[in-house]
């Protein structure tokens, strides 16, 4: 029971922490002290899922797991929720009455991606989907309305329509599986998938179940909400959805994925054309468009594209390479939404002239956007670099020849639109008196975190992979209850 | 082959002291005792650099200074470094190169004197990383790494169109390197290393041999730049600042050619004799459209950059005359290429910064005022057009001479482009050392000062030093070149080893 208590830690900081923040919502405490309380939970978070970073148990009569693999993921949301507690500040587009309850709000998804990437069964890991969607639901339309920033509202129901029917068609392949295997628990159904992989109903249960890991991931053609709730969302929110996400959905698709290893070309073929179609549509998009968010929403299509390539070799070192990927995605993505929320002090959209003359206005933030954004673009020494690396070899020691090409090619279209954001940022001159950006200490901390995160992660990397390749190895074994 | 050599690891702090002297950098206040400092670091830089040429063997191909260290063991990549005479040679082309820069761009960059300088020291660190990776993720890390200080050299501290050749140049070299990332996964798990000697020689077959030749072809062929890949080149070299043209020429085309020698003669050598009499007429039609093209312009910047194509166009055609005599003649021409042209950008960027024109009209006559400005310029024209008794004679007629061995009609077609460089660099010289009879004013011009002299001086000394007595750098390369020779060759290897 103690050592239960123990692996259950940093989801009880989570939930104590919301807990906290629901009083303080109800006390109507200022902005403040709710951040104050969002990041400390963080920071125990973090501590938490480091402090139980070795504990392997199954909990809950086998519906929850906890072993390398998931507190390995749990670490690092914990670390993506501190950068997002840090990046939010004093909440400046969100509306006045709801900055509390925002925090709220923040936290409860977080929790849900938490609990998302320990369940082996699929009615909490439903659940714990669907508590981290809501949540991001209810942070969409929280924005400040005013002149010409009218589409919150808009944004959040596509989201949610959207997000609903990806869950219900999840729902539905979910159904197929449990009536195929008669169990809902993932180690029965994964122990006897493979068998029913040969019939074309076990492939739809499957596909259709990933449906709802892919619509939170941003694959095409579950992507339609992308670029509109990026935009619509305030700067703050649009970086939770950007980044933990698809941290927790990646976690997921590898659970699913690797415990079944469908050696299976028919799945390689579905997953190569997901693929595909993700790059391609998503970096094309991205080549025109000029709201910054907006870009990185089609951007973020695209990545989604690059993690699947991992997918696509079904085997542990692409999963490897996938998770790698998308670990240093999130830095990355938060290190360019630091800058979004930086430079739009009121809270604005920010277009990608408005970037103009940055590093004159703060060259700390100028620094930060360029490694993000060339660590997007996949150039060494950054992060991005090596993670595209591990998902080229990965796929190619398995013979996707075609798809890597493509994968290269797209990487090199990419490069236009994001040369365009470090031109604006770098080579133009801007105003004749750049107004200075000031930033907060703590906002300085998180950029140094996150620049120095990317590039060491891109310059050794080795502890890393090595970590999540233990830790992959470790979900096959069958742990005590 | 890789066998370690020496204790101190020389390669290492090569590559990574100027990364501790932007540290330094970041922390000092004057802009004038950062100029001094960066001077000071990268003349110190070039110093040490020479104290590997005596403990050099120049009688074994064998890769020396060799370090090895594990470095991402989950994806079996190393930290490998190690130099032959032909890397050996570019490296110490690269810290000689290095001080000049900083000297050339002493008044010429007035803001952002730090950023700039940094700049400089990145590139420092992922050029010499470059010519000493013996893993190919290494070398591919830095050789990518290199495009983010380059394109903010040219987009920050350019000319007026510099957004557009910054976008260009990054835009064309990123498309080149995907495809060489792709091959270099390819032979990763065809060979089951990304060791660069290891790779070397391994057996590989015909078909797989075309496509990891085409991937290389492209990237190093735009990185050179071979006709028709060389559109980036005069719009970076005529927007970047000084330092930035003196670098792109002297440093950065010769990793295009030094990448043919160094992966695509030894790991596809069946490909390379498919292919090479289609390379080899690539490089004619770059000598020959480059130098005309030069004869055409008015602009100095834009007849220099010209003259780059033309000149690398005999780098190539010497390398994949897959002889001895055309390779020796090939590293010669990249070396020399570095010297003369590096010089005359300079020139190029003096010449600006005192009539605040590039145009060949408006510094019509200058030499009348600037007689020692006239020397060194002059000096580097006759260099530019191979005269006999510069360093580009030698390497030039090297090349001729192994091209002659594989085809007279291709080096009968040479001549016209001979010809073309010795029109363009004459006419050059003529307008601005003596001009016409209508020349602007320049009485208020002053001549070389001191820092200039310094700039020019140790280019002026290699091109005499090299045109007089080449034999100490041939000596330097002679054994990896015929290594290279052997390794391109398989087929003769082949032939000579049967009893």
């Amino acid at each position: 029971m103690n050592s239960a208590f123990l692996a259950f830690l940093p989801e009880l900081v989570l939930l104590a922490g919301a807990l906290g923040l629901f009083l303080a919502a109800i006390a109507d405490a200022s902005v403040r002290a709710a951040r104050s309380i969002t990041l400390v939970t963080a920071a125990l978070v973090l501590i938490g899922s480091l402090f139980t970073f070795s504990q392997q148990i199954v909990l809950f009569d086998g519906a929850y797991r906890v072993d390398p693999f998931s507190q390995f993921l749990k670490t690092t949301l914990a670390f993506g929720f501190l950068c997002v507690g840090l990046l939010s500040g004093e909440l400046r587009d969100i509306r006045g009455e709801a900055k509390p309850e925002y925090y709220l709000f923040l936290t409860l998804s977080v929790t849900g991606l938490v609990l998302l990437v320990s369940s082996i069964d699929l009615i909490p890991l439903v659940v714990a989907l669907e508590l981290s969607s809501f949540a991001l639901y209810l942070l969409v339309p929280m924005r400040r309305e005013r002149a010409q920033q009218q589409a919150q509202m808009e944004s959040a129901i596509k989201y949610l329509m959207f997000g609903v029917a990806a869950t219900g068609v999840m729902l539905f392949g979910m159904s197929y599986l449990f009536g195929l295997t008669g169990s809902t628990a993932l180690p029965v159904i994964l122990e006897k998938l493979p068998a029913l992989l040969g019939s074309p109903l076990g492939i739809v249960g499957l596909a259709l179940t990933l449906a709802g890991l892919l619509y939170k991931l941003a694959v095409f053609p579950f992507h339609f909400w992308t670029p509109d709730v990026y935009q619509g969302a305030a700067n703050e929110t649009a970086s939770l959805i950007a980044s933990l996400p698809k941290v927790g959905a990646v976690a997921v698709l590898v659970r699913l994925l690797s415990l079944a290893t469908p050696d299976h070309a028919t799945f390689a073929l579905l997953l190569t054309t997901l693929a595909i179609a993700s790059m391609v549509y998503g970096n094309l998009i991205a080549l025109v468009q000029t709201d910054l968010k907006r870009l990185l929403g089609f951007s973020g299509i695209a990545h989604a594209g690059y993690a699947l390539v991992g997918f696509v070799a079904l085997d542990d070192a692409g999963f490897a390479a996938a998770l790698y990927y998308i670990c240093g995605y999130m830095l990355m993505v938060l290190a360019c939404f630091v800058v979004i929320c930086q430079v739009a002090r009121d809270g604005t959209n920010v277009a990608i002239n408005d970037l103009a003359g940055l590093h004159r206005r703060s060259p700390l933030l100028a620094l930060t956007l360029l490694v993000g954004i060339f660590a997007l673009a996949g150039l060494p020494p950054f992060v991005g670099f090596m993670g595209k690396l591990s998902l080229l070899t990965a796929a190619l020691a398995r013979g996707h020849l075609a798809l890597v090409v493509i994968t290269v090619i797209n990487s090199a279209v990419a490069i236009y639109y994001y040369l365009r954001i470090v031109r604006a940022a770098f080579f133009g001159e801007g105003d004749e008196r750049p107004i200075v950006i000031r930033l907060t200490p703590s906002t300085v901390a998180l950029c140094v975190l996150l620049i120095l995160g990317i590039t060491a992660l891109g310059v050794t990397p080795g502890s890393v992979i090595d970590t999540i390749g233990s830790s992959l190895a470790s979900i096959r074994f069958p742990l005590p209850g | 082959m890789t066998a370690p050599t020496d204790a101190f690891p020389f390669l290492s702090t090569l590559i990574f002291s100027p990364l501790a002297a932007l540290v330094v950098l970041g922390l000092l206040r004057s802009e004038q005792v950062q100029r001094w400092w960066t001077l000071g670091f990268t003349t110190t830089a070039a110093l040490f650099s020479l104290l590997l040429l005596p403990r050099f063997d120049s009688g074994t191909h064998a890769f020396q200074f060799v370090e090895h260290a594990a470095w991402i063991p989950a994806l079996e990549i190393n930290y490998t470094l190690g130099v032959d005479g032909i890397s050996l040679l570019l490296v110490l082309l690269t810290t000689l190169i290095a001080p000049l820069c900083v000297l050339a761009s002493w008044s010429y960059i007035k803001h952002r004197v730090r950023e700039f300088l940094i700049a400089l020291l990145l590139m420092e660190t992922t050029m010499i990383g470059v010519f000493c990776a013996l893993d190919t993720i290494l070398f591919f890390v830095f050789w990518e790494a290199m495009l983010i200080p380059m394109a903010l050299l040219i987009g920050v501290w350019g000319g007026p169109r510099r957004i557009y050749a910054s976008l260009k140049f990054f835009i064309y070299t990123m498309a080149g390197s995907v495809f060489l990332l792709v091959a270099l996964i390819a032979l990763r798990l065809e060979t089951g290393t990304f060791s660069l000697p290891a790779t070397m020689g391994h057996p590989l077959g015909a078909g797989f041999q075309a496509w990891v030749f085409g991937a290389f072809f492209i990237s190093f062929a735009i990185k050179v730049p071979m006709f028709p890949f060389h559109t980036w080149l005069p719009a970076a070299h005529v927007e970047a600042p000084t330092a930035g043209s003196v670098l792109l020429a002297s440093i950065l085309l010769k990793m295009g050619t030094y990448g043919f020698i160094r992966f695509a003669l030894p790991i596809t050598p069946h490909a390379v004799q498919e292919f090479a009499p289609y390379v080899m007429w690539l490089s004619v039609a770059a000598i020959l459209y480059g130098g005309f093209a030069a004869l055409a312009q008015s602009d100095l910047k834009k007849l220099v950059a010209y003259s780059s194509v033309s000149h690398m166009g005999f780098a190539t055609l010497g390398i994949f005359a897959l002889n001895s005599g055309g390779i020796e003649g090939a590293t010669l021409v990249m070396i020399n290429h570095g010297i003369t042209t590096g010089g005359l950008f300079m020139v190029v960027g003096l010449i600006y910064e005192r009539v605040h024109s590039r145009e060949i009209s408006a510094a019509a006559g200058i030499g009348r005022q600037m007689p020692i400005f006239a020397t060194c310029f002059g000096v580097f024209c006759l260099s530019s057009l191979a005269f006999p008794g510069t360093n580009s004679f030698v390497g030039e007629l090297l090349v001729l001479a192994g091209g002659f061995k594989i085809s007279t009609l291709l080096i009968a077609c040479v001549v016209p482009g001979i010809v073309a460089a010795a029109a363009y660099n004459l006419r050059m010289l003529q307008k601005l050392a003596y001009g016409g009879t209508h020349n602007p004013d320049h009485s208020k011009l002053l001549d070389l000062n001191f820092r200039e002299i310094a700039m020019f001086a140790p280019l002026v000394i290699f091109v005499f030093w090299i045109g007089l007595n080449p034999q100490p750098i041939l000596r330097l390369m002679h054994a990896s070149v015929l290594n290279l020779v052997q390794q391109a060759n398989p087929v003769l290897t082949q032939v000579a080893a049967l009893p």
